[in-house]
C-alpha cells in the first residue's frame, strides 16, 4: 500500500515516549496519516503542543516512532540521513565558527564531501542565502535573521532530498520574518527541494505550501489538508488577496475548534516545557 | 545572546559595514584611555609602595617587625647573589612543573572521560568529593612518610591540589554543552567521536583554562606549604627559615618570587584564553 509517487509517507504514525518526571508514557501524536510528494512544499500549522514539531524530529530520525510507517522514497526512517537536512528555530551555530566553519559543519558531520569541496560550494550557498562579504563573521557578530540564514545555507548545503524546517522564523520580528518567508521562497524555487515545514503562523503557512495540514490539539492527527492554489511566484502582496484571506479563515477556523475543547484537557496532559 | 534584529534592516547586501571590523563605540577611543588601565593600575600600586615606605621610614617599628618595600628590594638582590636562590628556584620550579603538568594532564583526561560517561562519572564523583572538599594540605604528613622529605612528597601535594579544580570545571565544561548544537550534531548524523572533538571540546574550552587557572592557585599553595613543614631547598623553604631567623625582607622578598610566578603563569593562561575568545564580539566601554 505505498504510494510510490510520495516522497514522504506516514501511516498512521504514533510517537510516544516516557516522561521522567511525571512518570507517564506522554503520548504527542496519534495516527498521522500524510503524503508529501516530490518537489512539493507541504506545511504543518497546529495548536501548540500539538506534536508537530515531535513529528518532524521523527522524520528528521531523531526521535523513534512507536508504531506506523514513516518512509522516505520507499525506505523506513530509523535515523538522520544525508537525503533530509533540517533548518532549526534555534539556529544553533557553533559561535567559534566563522559563517563558513558553520555552513560546512552538516556536510562535516555527515562525512559527505571532502573539505575542499565544501568551503568552494559553501560559497555558492551563503550567497545564495544572502551572506556574500559575512563568510568570516562569527555568529554573535549576526542579527537573528543572518544566523537563520547560515542555519538555511547549512543544510541546503547538505544537498538533501528533504527539507524539514521546524519553525525557522519564529524568533525572528515581524518585518524579518516577512523578508526571510520571500527569500526562502525564492531560494525554494531555485532548488525545487521537496520541503517540511512546520509552523504555528497561519500566514506564513498559506503563504509558503502548495498544501497547508491543520493537526488536531494533543496527541496530534491530521485534521484537515488544504490545497493552496494560489499562483507562484507569489510576492507579500499575496497575502492581502482574497482568496488567500479565504484560507487564512478557514485554517483559524479549524485550530480554533481544536483550541475549544475544555482547558483543563489541554494543561493536564501538556508536556512540561 | 541574539543579537537583536531590528539593528539591521534586510535583506542584507555585502555593500554593507562588514561585522568583523564593527566596534560598538559612539566617540573614537582616544590613545590615553587605551592606557587607562595600565596608568590607573600603575599609579595606584606607586601609591601604594609610597605609603609603606613613608610608614616604614617613620621607623615606629622595627625593620624586623615592618620593613620598608626598599627594604624588600634590597633582600630581593642580595638574595640573587647568592647560590642558594638557583638551587631553590630550580627545586621549587621543577616541582611545580612535575606536579602541575601531570595534574593537568590526569585532570583533562578525567575531566573528559567523567563529563562524557555519565557512568564513569558516577565511580569517580565519590573520591572527587571526598578530595575536593579536604585541603590536601593535611596529606602532607601522609606524604612525608610515603616519599620522604624531598621533591615527590612535594610533586605529590601539587598534582593532588592542582588535579581536582581542573577535573571539575573541564567536566562542567563538557556538562554544559548546548542541547541545541549537540541536536543540530545529531540530525546531521555526526558520529560521537566528531561530536566531542568538533563540538563538545572546542566548547570546553573555556571551562578547562578556568580549571587551570584554578589549579595554578592550589599548586602554588602546594609548593610552599609543603616546604614550609619540611624540605631541604625550595622557596617555600627559604620563607620558612628566614622567617625563622628574623629576617623578614628576605623572607618578604621569597614571597614575592611566589606571588610573580602566580601572576606570571595566570597572565599566560589569560592570554591563551583570549585567543580562543576572539570570536566574542568585543565590546568597548
Amino acid at each position: 500500500m505505498i504510494d510510490r509517487s510520495a516522497k514522504l509517507a506516514a501511516k498512521g504514525v504514533v510517537i510516544e515516549y516516557w516522561l521522567e518526571r511525571s512518570h507517564a508514557l506522554f503520548t504527542a501524536v496519534q495516527g498521522v496519516d500524510l503524503t508529501v510528494r516530490p518537489g512539493e512544499f507541504l506545511a504543518i500549522v497546529g495548536p501548540s503542543g500539538c506534536g508537530k514539531t515531535t513529528f518532524l524530529n521523527a522524520v528528521d530520525g531523531l526521535l523513534p516512532i512507536s508504531s506506523g510507517s514513516l518512509t522516505l522514497d520507499g525506505r523506513d526512517i530509523t535515523k538522520p540521513g544525508a537525503d533530509r537536512a533540517m533548518v532549526f528555530q534555534q539556529p544553533g551555530l557553533l559561535p567559534w565558527r566563522t559563517v563558513l566553519g558553520n555552513v560546512i559543519f552538516g556536510v562535516e558531520a555527515q562525512r559527505t564531501m571532502s573539505k575542499r569541496d565544501a568551503v568552494a560550494r559553501a560559497k555558492d550557498q551563503i550567497e545564495l542565502v544572502g551572506l556574500t562579504g559575512f563568510e568570516d563573521a562569527f555568529p554573535l557578530e549576526l542579527s537573528g535573521g543572518m544566523q537563520q540564514r547560515v542555519n538555511l545555507a547549512r543544510a541546503l548545503l547538505t544537498d538533501p532530498e528533504m527539507l524539514l524546517l521546524d519553525e525557522p522564523f519564529a524568533a525572528l520580528d515581524a518585518q524579518t520574518r516577512e523578508m526571510m518567508q520571500l527569500e526562502l521562497l525564492k531560494i525554494w524555487s531555485k532548488t525545487r527541494k521537496t520541503a517540511l515545514f512546520i509552523t504555528h503562523d497561519i500566514k506564513e503557512a498559506i503563504y509558503l505550501a502548495d498544501r497547508v495540514i491543520v493537526f488536531t490539539r494533543r496527541p496530534g492527527r491530521v485534521k484537515r489538508v488544504v490545497e493552496i492554489t494560489l499562483s507562484r511566484p507569489r510576492d507579500l502582496r499575496v497575502k492581502r488577496d482574497p482568496q488567500f484571506l479565504a484560507y487564512e479563515d478557514e485554517i483559524w477556523e479549524s485550530i480554533q475548534e481544536e483550541l475549544a475543547v475544555p482547558a483543563e484537557r489541554l494543561v493536564a496532559g501538556m508536556p512540561a516545557a | 545572546m541574539t543579537i537583536k534584529e531590528a539593528d539591521r534592516v534586510l535583506p542584507v547586501t555585502a555593500s554593507e559595514a562588514d561585522p568583523t571590523r564593527e566596534r560598538r563605540s559612539v566617540v573614537r577611543p582616544s590613545r590615553l584611555r587605551r592606557y587607562e588601565p595600565i596608568v590607573i593600575g600603575t599609579l595606584s600600586v606607586v601609591i601604594a609602595l609610597t605609603a609603606w615606605q613613608l610608614v616604614a621610614n617613620a621607623r615606629i617599628m622595627p625593620v624586623l617587625f615592618l620593613p620598608g618595600p626598599w627594604d624588600v628590594a634590597q633582600a630581593f638582590v642580595n638574595l640573587f647573589q647568592s647560590d642558594e636562590i638557583w638551587i631553590d628556584m630550580a627545586t621549587s620550579g621543577t616541582e611545580m612543573a612535575i606536579g602541575y603538568g601531570m595534574a593537568i594532564v590526569l585532570g583533562l583526561v578525567l575531566g573528559l572521560g567523567m563529563g562524557w560517561y555519565t557512568r564513569f562519572q558516577y565511580a569517580l564523583d565519590p573520591f572527587v568529593n571526598f578530595f575536593y572538599s579536604t585541603p590536601r594540605i593535611v596529606l602532607i604528613p601522609l606524604f612525608i612518610i610515603w616519599f620522604g622529605i624531598d621533591m615527590p612528597s612535594k610533586i605529590a601535594v601539587i598534582f593532588l591540589g592542582a588535579l581536582f579544580p581542573i577535573i571539575i570545571n573541564t567536566m562542567a565544561g563538557v556538562r554544559n554543552t548546548e542541547a541545541a548544537l549537540l541536536r543540530v550534531a545529531r540530525s546531521f548524523g555526526a558520529s560521537d567521536a566528531l561530536i566531542f572533538r568538533r563540538v563538545v571540546l572546542p566548547g570546553s574550552v573555556p571551562f578547562i583554562l578556568t580549571g587551570l587557572r584554578l589549579g595554578i592557585g592550589h599548586a602554588l599553595t602546594g609548593v610552599v606549604v609543603a616546604e614550609l613543614i619540611a624540605a631541604r631547598h625550595g622557596i617555600g623553604q627559604l620563607i620558612a627559615i628566614a622567617g625563622q631567623t628574623f629576617q623578614t625582607p628576605k623572607m618578604l622578598a621569597g614571597v614575592i618570587i611566589i606571588a610573580g610566578t602566580g601572576m606570571l603563569l595566570t597572565t599566560i593562561l589569560q592570554r591563551i584564553e583570549n585567543r580562543f575568545q576572539n570570536w566574542r564580539p568585543q565590546i568597548r566601554r
